[in-house]
């Protein structure tokens, strides 16, 4: 029914797209209402996209503070569980002020909704918050008197703390990784597609960062499993990017082209380099906080990479209307 | 919880018993003359704030899209003449309503009659939000600030909205907006105020030329497949019904349209679907994504004990 488009008008004007760095696509052609996006663009900042990575780095460290706990290595447990209460701090801000309404942040709590990844996510945050909460307070029993009502509750801290401990990183792979769900479960065309790769993603980020928080706060001789959980992190990250980046089709270009190429670029670099320099650092403290230092730099550029191919593929009704007719004409 | 995807009715799924019949709009754009008395009147029943004075570039449209400051938009797209049958049919309509005084767009000298020299047409169209049986926008409100209503509509409720956005990008149309200076997300309610008076939208009520009708969907529907046959026998071959089939991807639209043209040519998308369908295989892919995740972890540190 499709007639020839004999229009001169820049409203039926037909866009070539494309132009990447590699074509991997033929240049797509599609008709548009003045080359106006269809779909809004999200109207979150890149708070949003820091909590992912803050997020991710309290799930990781909280599951690191776990194993340590368990096989008695307080220095590594030390680390992950004020790393996580920190991170965590920064999660609420963030999220908070990202609301149109940062008062009402407790109408969140209203409703738990099966069909909201962002309802889910709330109450998985809130849990995980309290029980890694009650996790890092556990970390202040040697500073308490031994005495008096205080000095009970110095005693019962550490049961307390390592059943909190444990509860948090019960949670953990739920709290890294709904996140990724949250994003796709949009109508924004590259974080949909990308919905079977992106848990894996956040999963493998939140493990890199969780472990280089380890790499950097722990002494050599405890840090060995932060060391094997930032370099499977690590690779997990790599081949999951490597996936958004290369098997989507159209749909990828989002992710290798302009601020969001630029930001995955930088991501994959430093993530690589801190797998490398966490393998080859097992002996020196320095090298192993350098390589931390890389990978969790390179876990945010990750994430505020994701985010910014989203904004990029919202922004280009050709990747509302392109998939959508290869869809009609299959 | 309410179904994810497939054709259903949507208030009794939502879990009204006894629910009304469901209310809907057909815009019918071949008859559409872009007067913008729906964008107005939307603006002057509901208290929409204004969306600035700005000047587009895009025809006659200065508007632009829908937002939360704008609930009706009409859409101007100039194009070549498809067919001489096309270019009666909006000739009837012009004639329906005198112009001339509103300074409405034309391509012939003011008064010309025929369509002589006249090689183009302007498509209009006037845009709202779908109400879709599966609204994506509601699936993902985590503070139940959006709901169903016992008409099928889907409504913000302002005292609860908390400004998370969500809703926004979820939309597969671009309808819902959040308003800057107020921080929560605004839409059509297709004036769920004036219709449980059964009083007619305001949008609706003021459309000299009924391309906007109001009215029960099953009703609405069987009018526009008539309306369509009758444009079909006519020579306008390109009309089309959008997002009244109840099983395309969003369950059909509350508010569904007649076309004379592509659906992205007036900025709509061509196949849309609700998100929230791949909801359960999103959530099986981080489960074990999450899996793999306390594996690694496990195995990190049971694979060397000191």
């Amino acid at each position: 029914m499709t007639k020839p488009d004999r229009a001169a008008h820049q409203s039926d004007k037909r866009v070539r797209g494309g132009k990447g760095d590699r074509v991997m696509v033929p240049p797509a052609e599609f008709r548009s209402y003045y080359g106006r996006p269809i779909v809004k663009a999200p109207v979150w900042t890149h708070d949003i996209s820091a909590y992912f990575f803050t997020g991710g780095l309290a799930a990781g460290s909280a599951l690191l503070a776990a194993g340590a706990d368990l096989t008695d290595r307080p220095a590594l447990r030390a680390t992950g569980r004020l790393t996580a209460l920190a991170a965590l701090g920064a999660s609420a801000y963030f999220l908070i002020v990202d609301l149109g309404r940062p008062s009402r942040f407790i109408n969140m709590l209203r409703v738990a909704k099966p069909t909201s990844p962002m309802s889910m996510g709330t109450w998985i945050f809130s849990a995980f918050g309290a029980a890694a909460g009650v996790a890092a307070a556990a970390e202040a029993a040697p500073y308490l008197p031994r005495r008096g009502a205080l000095g009970l509750a110095a005693r019962a801290l550490p049961t307390v703390g390592r059943a909190g401990g444990l509860a948090a990183a019960a949670l953990a792979p739920a709290m890294a990784t709904y996140t990724a769900v949250l994003i796709s479960d949009t109508a924004t065309p590259a974080w949909h597609e990308a919905y079977p790769r992106l848990p894996f993603v956040f999963a493998g980020s939140a493990l890199a960062s969780g472990g280089a928080a380890g790499l950097i706060g722990a002494p050599t001789a405890q840090a060995g499993p932060a060391r094997t959980l930032a370099v499977a992190g690590a690779a997990m990250e790599l081949t999951a990017t490597h996936g958004v980046e290369h098997r989507m089709g159209l749909l990828s270009e989002p992710y290798r082209t302009g601020k969001a190429g630029k930001l995955l670029r930088a991501a994959r670099v430093l993530t690589a380099a801190g797998a490398v320099g966490a393998l080859l650092g097992s002996r020196s403290r320095t090298v192993s906080a350098l390589a931390g230092g890389a990978l969790l730099a390179g876990s945010l550029a990750t994430r505020l990479g994701v985010f910014e191919a989203g904004l990029a593929s919202a922004e280009d009704p050709k990747y509302t209307v392109v998939p959508q007719r290869e869809r009609l004409g299959a | 919880m309410n179904s994810l995807y497939g054709p259903v009715d949507p208030a009794p799924d939502a879990g009204y018993t006894d629910a009304p019949p469901r209310m809907g709009f057909f815009t019918d754009t071949s008859v559409c003359i872009g007067c913008k008395a729906c964008e107005v009147a939307c603006k002057e029943w509901n208290a929409v704030p204004d969306d600035g004075f700005d000047l587009l570039g895009m025809s006659y449209d200065n508007t632009g899209g829908l937002s939360a400051n704008t609930w009706r938009h009409v859409a101007f797209v100039e194009q070549a003449a498809p067919s001489p049958a096309a270019m009666d049919v909006l000739r009837e309509a012009e004639s329906t309503v005198s112009t001339q005084f509103l300074g409405m767009p034309s391509t012939t000298l003011p008064g010309a009659t025929g369509r002589e020299g006249r090689d183009l047409r302007w498509l209009m169209m006037s845009n709202v939000c779908k109400h879709c049986t599966h609204a994506a926008c509601l699936d993902v409100c985590p503070t139940g600030s959006l709901f169903r209503t016992e008409y099928g509509t889907v409504v913000v409720q302002e005292d609860i909205c908390n400004g998370c956005g969500y809703c926004v990008p979820a939309c597969p149309y671009g309808v819902i907006d959040r308003r800057e200076d107020d921080g929560r997300a605004w839409k059509c309610t297709l004036c769920y105020d004036r219709i449980g008076e059964g009083m007619t939208p305001a949008c609706a009520q003021a459309c000299p030329t009924q391309s906007i009708q109001y009215g029960e969907l099953d009703e609405l529907r069987e009018r526009a497949a008539e309306r369509v046959e009758v444009l079909h026998q006519r020579g306008v071959t390109e009309a089309k019904l959008y997002g009244h089939d109840p099983n395309d991807g969003v369950g059909g639209d509350g508010a569904f349209f007649l076309l004379l043209d592509e659906p992205e040519v007036y900025g709509l998308p061509p196949d849309p679907v609700v998100t929230t369908r791949d909801l359960p295989s999103m959530w099986k892919h981080a489960g074990v994504a999450a899996l793999s995740m306390a594996a690694a972890a496990v195995v990190a540190f049971l694979g060397r004990r000191p």
